[in-house]
This record gives C-alpha cells, sequence and structure tokens, in this order.
C-alpha cells in the first residue's frame, strides 16, 4: 500500500503492489481488464484493486467447485492443521494487516492492533473446529427397530460470501472460515470499499497449506458481483450479509435470485446492522452451511 | 378362483362417521368460509364425493393466524414446557386409540392401502407426537443454549401423499417448542387433519393453538405470505417452494422446506438379492410411489441388472392393485385426476423417448384413479423418466459398472432428499454413502422412518431436518447467555 512519500534527494521510493483477484490459488488481473481507486479513510489514494467482473466470478465458482471434493475428502484433522497454519501465517504479516485495516477502516494503529489480533484468534478458534462440529451437531437416533441410525453434518458444498463493508478483516475472517471449517469451499466477494485486507489474506492463503479454489477471493462492485453469484447454479449457498452497507444492493434480493435453486441462505441479523465482529463467536455460522445426513442401516446376525 | 387367490378381505368403513361437511377449525371453533365457498373432496378409489369442506379466503387466515397469535402470546408460549408436553402426550395417546378411525378415513380421502394408514402413516403420526412431547420441557438442553425461545406462529403447508402423517412432523414440533399453528391440509386430501381437530377437543388442547384453514392454492399462498408469520414449513413441490423461498426474501421468516427427490436406488452385484427386490419393490410402490424420498431410480450393476429385472418382473406379478380398503391390497389408488394424468404425461415421454416399458398383468378398477405399476428399461439419464420427479408407481431402470459411476449416476440430479445402498460390503456401503448428495441414505432398507431420525434433503430437495433433535432447530430461536 502507498505510504505518503516526497520524492527527495537520496530518498528511497518504495516499491508498490498490484492488488489482484485470487482464484484457484492463481492471481490473475480482471479478465474485463477494469481497476478501481481504492482510498483510505480519508479519501487518499491508496491503491487500484482489480474490478472484478461477471465473468471473473463464473470463472471463481468453477476454481471452487474443482476444489470442493478434495478439501472434503480430507480428514478433519488435516483441515484442522491446514487452516491452523493459516493463523500462523496471519500472525506473521501483523504489520501489513494493522496498516491496511488502520488505513482502511481509519482505526489508530492500536484500535487496528486489536481488530488484527482478534481476526487470528478467531481463525484459530474456528480451525479447532473441524473435528468436533460432528459432535456437537450429529446424533446417533435411536429408531423404534432393528437398525443402526446416525446422522452427520457435512459441508453443503460451494459457498458464497458477500463480506462486511465494514470491518475488512475481522469481519473477513468471521464470514469466511466457518463455511470451511467443514469443508466448503468459498468464494468471497470483499468489501467493495477497503478490498486490501482481503487481497493480503490471500497471499497468506496462497503460501498456506490451503489448496488452490477452496478460497477464491473477488475484489470491485458488490452489487455486481453479488447478484450472478446469486443466481449461480452450481452455488449451494451464500453468506448475504455484505450486502448491508453496499451501494446498489439489498440482501434480500440475493436471497431472492438464490431461490432459483434453493440455496442456503445465510441472513443478517435482525436489525440490518452489520454485526459487531468482536463478539463471541458461535458455531450457527459453520453449521448454516451444512447439511444433515441420516445413514440407516439393519442390524442383524 | 384359483385355490391361490385371495378372498376379499374389507376393513370397514362403518367405523368413521364423515360428516357431509366441514367448515374452517379456526380459534377452536368449526365455521365457515367468510364468503361461503367450499370444495369436495372424493375417495380417489371411487371419485365418490366425501364430503363438502369449507374454502378458507385471506379473511379467514387472517382470523386463523390472529387466534394463532393470540394464543401464542397469551398462553402457550409463556405455558411451562412441562404442560405443553403433557397436552402432547394426550394428543399421541388420543390417536393411538382412534388409530383405526384414522387409518380407515385416510385410507378412503387418500387412496392409499388400508395395510399402510394402518400399520405406517398413523402409528408413526402417534409415535411422533410422543417423540416431541417428551421435549417440551427439556429444551434448554437440547443444545440451542438455555432457553432457547419459539419464533412465534408457525404456518404450515402439507402435502397430500401422508397427510396425518405430515400433520404430525409438522405440528408436534411446532407445539413442542411453544409456536403456535395455522396449518393448511392438501385440497385432496383435508379430512384427517379435520378429525384430528376433533381429536384436540376431546385433549381439551386451548383454542387457538392449532387452526386449520382447508383450501387449495390461494388458501396457502395467503397463508405463507401473511405478514404476521413467523415461521414457515412446507412440504411439497420443488417449484412451488422456490416460489415459497422467493418470496420469503428479504424478510426474518423462517423457512423449512421439503420438496421433491429422484432417488437412486444403488444395487450392487454382491446384494442379497431377495431383500433387495423387497426393499426395490418398497422403494417405489409403497404408496403408490407417491412418496418424495421414492426410490423411483434403481441403478442397477451391470454384471446383475438381466437378473435382477428378470426376478423384479416376477415379484411385481404378485402385487395385488386395487381395492385400498382391502386389507390384502399392496398398490392402491393415484390420488387424484391431476397427479394421474401428471403420471400418465412422464410414462407417455418415457416410451417416446424410446425406454421399454412394462407392466404385470393387472386388472385395474373401472372407476377412479388407477395405474398399474410400470417399469421402465432400456433408460437414459437424459430420459425425463429418469430427471423428472414422476411421483406414482413407476421405476425407471438404469446400470453401472464401478461405485464411482454408481455416486455420479446418482448424484446427477438437482435433488437430494434420499438414496439407497445394496451390497453385503460395509465398508463400500460407508464409502458410498460418504459420496451420495442425499439427506437420508438407506443401506440394505428402503423407506424408513422414525421420529427420532432426521429427514430432509440436500439441494432444491429443500432445507431442515423434521425428525429427532434436528427437528426443533427451525422452530427454535437460540437462547443465549450473553
Amino acid at each position: 500500500m502507498a505510504a505518503q512519500s516526497i520524492a527527495a534527494p537520496g530518498a528511497r521510493l518504495e516499491v508498490r503492489k498490484t492488488y489482484k483477484l485470487f482464484v484457484g490459488g492463481k492471481f490473475p488481473r480482471s479478465e474485463s481488464g477494469r481497476t478501481y481507486e481504492v482510498a483510505d479513510a480519508k479519501g487518499r489514494f491508496l491503491a487500484n484493486a482489480a474490478l472484478g467482473s461477471r465473468k471473473d466470478a463464473r470463472e471463481a465458482v468453477v476454481a471452487a467447485r474443482a476444489a470442493q471434493a478434495g478439501w472434503a475428502g480430507a480428514t478433519a484433522y488435516n483441515r484442522g492443521q491446514v487452516l491452523y497454519r493459516v493463523a500462523e501465517l496471519l500472525e506473521g504479516r501483523r504489520e501489513q494487516f494493522v496498516a491496511e485495516v488502520a488505513a482502511g477502516e481509519g482505526l489508530s494503529t492500536r484500535k487496528a492492533e486489536a481488530a488484527v489480533s482478534a481476526a487470528v484468534d478467531r481463525w484459530v478458534w474456528y480451525a479447532g473446529w473441524t473435528d468436533k462440529v460432528a459432535q456437537v451437531a450429529g446424533s446417533a437416533n435411536p429408531v423404534a427397530g432393528p437398525y443402526f441410525n446416525i446422522s452427520a453434518p457435512e459441508p453443503t458444498g460451494v459457498v458464497v460470501v458477500i463480506a462486511p463493508q465494514t470491518s475488512s478483516l475481522l469481519g473477513l475472517v468471521s464470514v469466511i472460515a466457518p463455511p470451511l471449517v467443514t469443508g466448503n469451499t468459498v468464494v468471497v466477494v470483499s468489501s467493495e470499499a477497503r478490498p486490501l485486507p482481503a487481497i493480503t489474506l490471500s497471499e497468506v492463503l496462497a503460501t498456506s497449506d490451503v489448496p488452490g479454489g477452496v478460497v477464491n477471493v473477488l475484489t470491485g462492485r458488490t452489487a455486481e458481483l453479488g447478484p450472478p453469484l446469486a443466481s449461480h447454479l452450481d452455488v449451494n449457498a451464500i453468506d448475504v450479509g455484505g450486502a448491508l452497507g453496499a451501494d446498489g444492493l439489498a440482501w434480500g434480493d440475493l436471497e431472492a435470485a438464490a431461490a432459483e435453486n434453493v440455496k442456503r441462505v445465510l441472513r443478517p441479523p435482525v436489525g440490518d446492522r452489520e454485526p459487531d465482529w468482536t463478539e463471541a463467536p458461535h458455531p450457527r455460522r459453520i453449521l448454516a452451511f451444512t447439511e444433515t445426513k441420516t445413514v440407516w442401516h439393519p442390524k442383524g446376525v | 378362483m384359483s385355490p391361490f387367490e385371495y378372498a376379499p378381505a374389507p376393513e370397514s368403513r362403518a367405523i368413521v362417521d364423515i360428516a357431509s361437511s366441514y367448515g374452517l377449525f379456526i380459534d377452536g371453533e368449526f365455521t365457515p368460509s367468510s364468503d361461503g365457498s367450499s370444495f369436495k373432496t372424493v375417495n380417489p378409489a371411487t371419485e365418490e364425493v366425501l364430503a363438502e369442506v369449507a374454502e378458507a379466503t385471506d379473511e379467514d387466515v387472517e382470523r386463523a393466524v390472529k387466534a394463532a397469535r393470540r394464543a401464542q402470546q397469551k398462553l402457550w408460549g409463556p405455558m411451562p414446557g412441562s404442560e405443553r408436553a403433557k397436552y402432547l402426550f394426550r394428543i399421541a395417546r388420543l390417536l393411538a386409540e382412534r388409530a383405526r378411525e384414522f387409518a380407515v378415513l385416510e385410507t378412503l380421502d387418500n387412496g392409499k392401502p388400508i395395510r399402510e394408514s394402518r400399520d405406517v402413516d398413523v402409528p408413526t403420526a402417534a409415535a411422533h407426537f410422543f417423540y416431541y412431547a417428551g421435549w417440551a420441557d427439556k429444551l434448554d438442553h437440547a443444545g440451542f443454549g438455555p432457553s432457547p425461545r419459539p419464533h412465534g406462529v408457525a404456518a404450515q403447508v402439507i402435502p397430500w401423499n401422508f397427510p396425518l402423517l405430515m400433520l404430525a412432523w409438522k405440528i408436534a414440533p411446532a407445539l413442542a417448542t411453544g409456536n403456535t399453528v395455522v396449518l393448511k391440509p392438501a385440497e385432496t386430501t383435508p379430512l384427517t387433519a379435520l378429525l384430528f381437530a376433533d381429536l384436540l377437543r376431546q385433549a381439551e388442547l386451548p383454542p387457538g393453538v392449532v387452526n386449520i384453514v382447508t383450501g387449495a392454492r390461494a388458501t396457502g399462498a395467503a397463508l405463507v405470505g401473511h405478514p404476521d408469520v413467523d415461521k414457515i414449513a412446507f412440504t411439497g413441490s420443488t417449484p412451488v417452494g422456490k416460489r415459497i423461498a422467493r418470496e420469503v426474501a428479504g424478510t426474518h421468516k423462517h423457512v423449512t422446506l421439503e420438496l421433491g427427490g429422484k432417488a437412486a436406488n444403488i444395487v450392487f452385484d454382491d446384494a442379497p438379492i431377495d431383500q433387495a427386490i423387497e426393499g426395490i419393490v418398497n422403494g417405489i410402490f409403497f404408496n403408490q410411489g407417491q412418496v418424495c424420498c421414492a426410490g423411483s431410480r434403481l441403478l442397477v450393476q451391470e454384471s446383475v441388472a438381466e437378473e435382477l429385472v428378470e426376478r423384479l418382473k416376477s415379484r411385481l406379478g404378485t402385487l395385488r392393485v386395487g381395492d385400498p380398503m382391502d386389507k390384502n391390497t399392496d398398490v392402491g389408488a393415484i390420488n387424484s385426476a391431476q397427479q394421474l394424468a401428471r403420471i400418465t404425461e412422464l410414462t407417455d415421454a418415457g416410451t417416446a423417448e424410446g425406454a421399454t416399458r412394462w407392466s404385470p398383468e393387472c386388472e385395474l378398477p373401472s372407476s377412479g384413479y388407477w395405474f398399474a405399476p410400470t417399469l421402465f428399461t432400456g433408460v437414459s439419464a437424459a430420459h425425463r423418466i429418469a430427471r423428472e420427479e414422476i411421483f406414482g408407481p413407476v421405476l425407471s431402470v438404469l446400470t453401472f459398472r464401478t461405485p464411482q459411476e454408481a455416486v455420479t449416476k446418482a448424484n446427477a440430479t438437482p435433488y437430494g432428499l434420499s438414496a439407497g445402498i445394496w451390497t453385503e460390503k460395509g465398508s463400500r456401503i460407508l464409502w458410498m454413502a460418504d459420496r451420495l448428495r442425499a439427506g437420508v441414505v438407506w443401506s440394505n432398507t428402503f423407506n424408513r422412518f422414525d421420529p427420532t431420525s432426521p429427514f430432509g434433503g440436500y439441494k432444491e430437495s429443500g432445507y431442515g431436518r423434521e425428525g429427532g433433535r434436528h427437528g426443533l432447530a427451525p422452530y427454535l430461536i437460540e437462547g443465549s447467555s450473553f
């Protein structure tokens, strides 16, 4: 990101980063060739982010679908380790995240540090759920007959997440980690005005053990990317919470589009305000993107 | 008559007293519809008109929702769970006491064999109330946080294939959790729900806790669209389910949908063949195949396909199709002329698209709605009979070579309600079960239902679960300690 630098004899000009999309484990520019200007909370230029298109969104779904069976097929223990590793890498990038969060959200360094710490801790919390959720949400069912009968949660498949508009890292982590826990793959539309932490998170994911395609990050106009993802027939579920506060988009419109193939929809909480992400997390965000499968088998000799 | 034919064994209908007309059950009383409109319900096995039933208008729905709201706020919501439990236990007991009456009425109104309504529908409905009764005072320990709360008023719309059982699936968890109910039974099968209202009188359930509004599509739409319902539970077709999902979009109404299916019933070459044949028959001919989780696509491993189809045909030759009131009947009447037309259309498409059609010799009654058990071989995955829900006694047979191919074919459908696996190999069952995208997987059995066992679909078969602890979740707002 751009620090304020003044050309002066002997001063070093910083090397800036080009922020791109993250799709299928790679960092492509938008196929549309478009970018948009990202400013800090005071309106100063930070970077040009990729202005993702509908086609980018479709590509991201293809990548997420391709990665889904493998991610869901990993053992829960393995997914837990892979996700925990992400937290380790997040910790290593603290300074960069703090700077981006402070600039984008207009927070003091101290508050930005608190948000980054909470985001790392949040990731650790979810990483620990992978091999516990089936025990908490599953059941052995005492049917009235000679049958073995068991219910367990499974991932629903490809999940689209419209990330919160305000909380650009803590909010982001709080919405993308939960679907990953059980083996869903994710296409996330980042905060429109504050996309930089999402792209930096992509860089963390790219250097972690998370397979390519498990998380795909789109930047751009939420109102442009949300509707085609909500109506996409190869998407199983959508978290529409981030439509709150997005320009030109109502979460109800996304939910209505999602009905076309009976997607699971996670709505924003009653009151239509972005949640306070510092509140204690709850496994309901994990369970919102699961399906309960019940298996029967006769008992006998 | 050959010595091996069955003598008629008709169940008596004397036990049930059908009124010539029924009103709407609102706030504990039967009342006519606001504009006096009504519709007829017929016995699909004979086309005899059974009764005239009030058709609820928007105004009636309004009255029912108001009654439910009042009862929820003043009485049912604040009532201790232990008291609600006792009402539900009463209902379970009364259903068991009047089981024969309900079974006979169900068969008359629906057309299903008395053997099924007597042995499956009614006892399972009673068991469902008994199961959820016990939850009513244990909700703090159900895993939904301390002191979980009811939503308020539940609007419930149920189908005609299991009228009383679907009523039980809907009403029991709603009442156990402190919600009150406005229920709309299906247009062609309203009678057991109205008899259930009489049972509620005996149970002395307070007025307004359960309201029953009979009617057709417009009544259902008015109920689902009513701004003062908090929770919608719908069982029915996928198109209607999608419409409901679109209608509630952007609101905070909670919805569960139990929609269509096109289940694969997968038979491997090492399957216990006699059991598999019985499972296949039960999977698709139970309730005339009018079952959302019916095993309507038979996937047979190629090496045993020929033998299995031959044995299946000879088994189908022994099915007794006819009078649903006969205790020996296996396959009864199709529920309505409309449904019969749908089955006919799709099976005609099967023939037109090149599949081979076969039915056993069987004489169908001259009046009523009937369809002979039907088997299609030479079916490809692209045929309509392999893709669309027929909801009738029609089985499409496809083949596969490897377990992976079976999984791919089984999952190649927008639906995901149920699946069946037949093999002696345990590790293969578990491998398959992990990969099948279906909410219920029956291995070496099919079409088993139990109040403790969660039921519901993946993908376009809907969302939410009914039955078991999971079945409480759609009716509760999670409690929180902070």
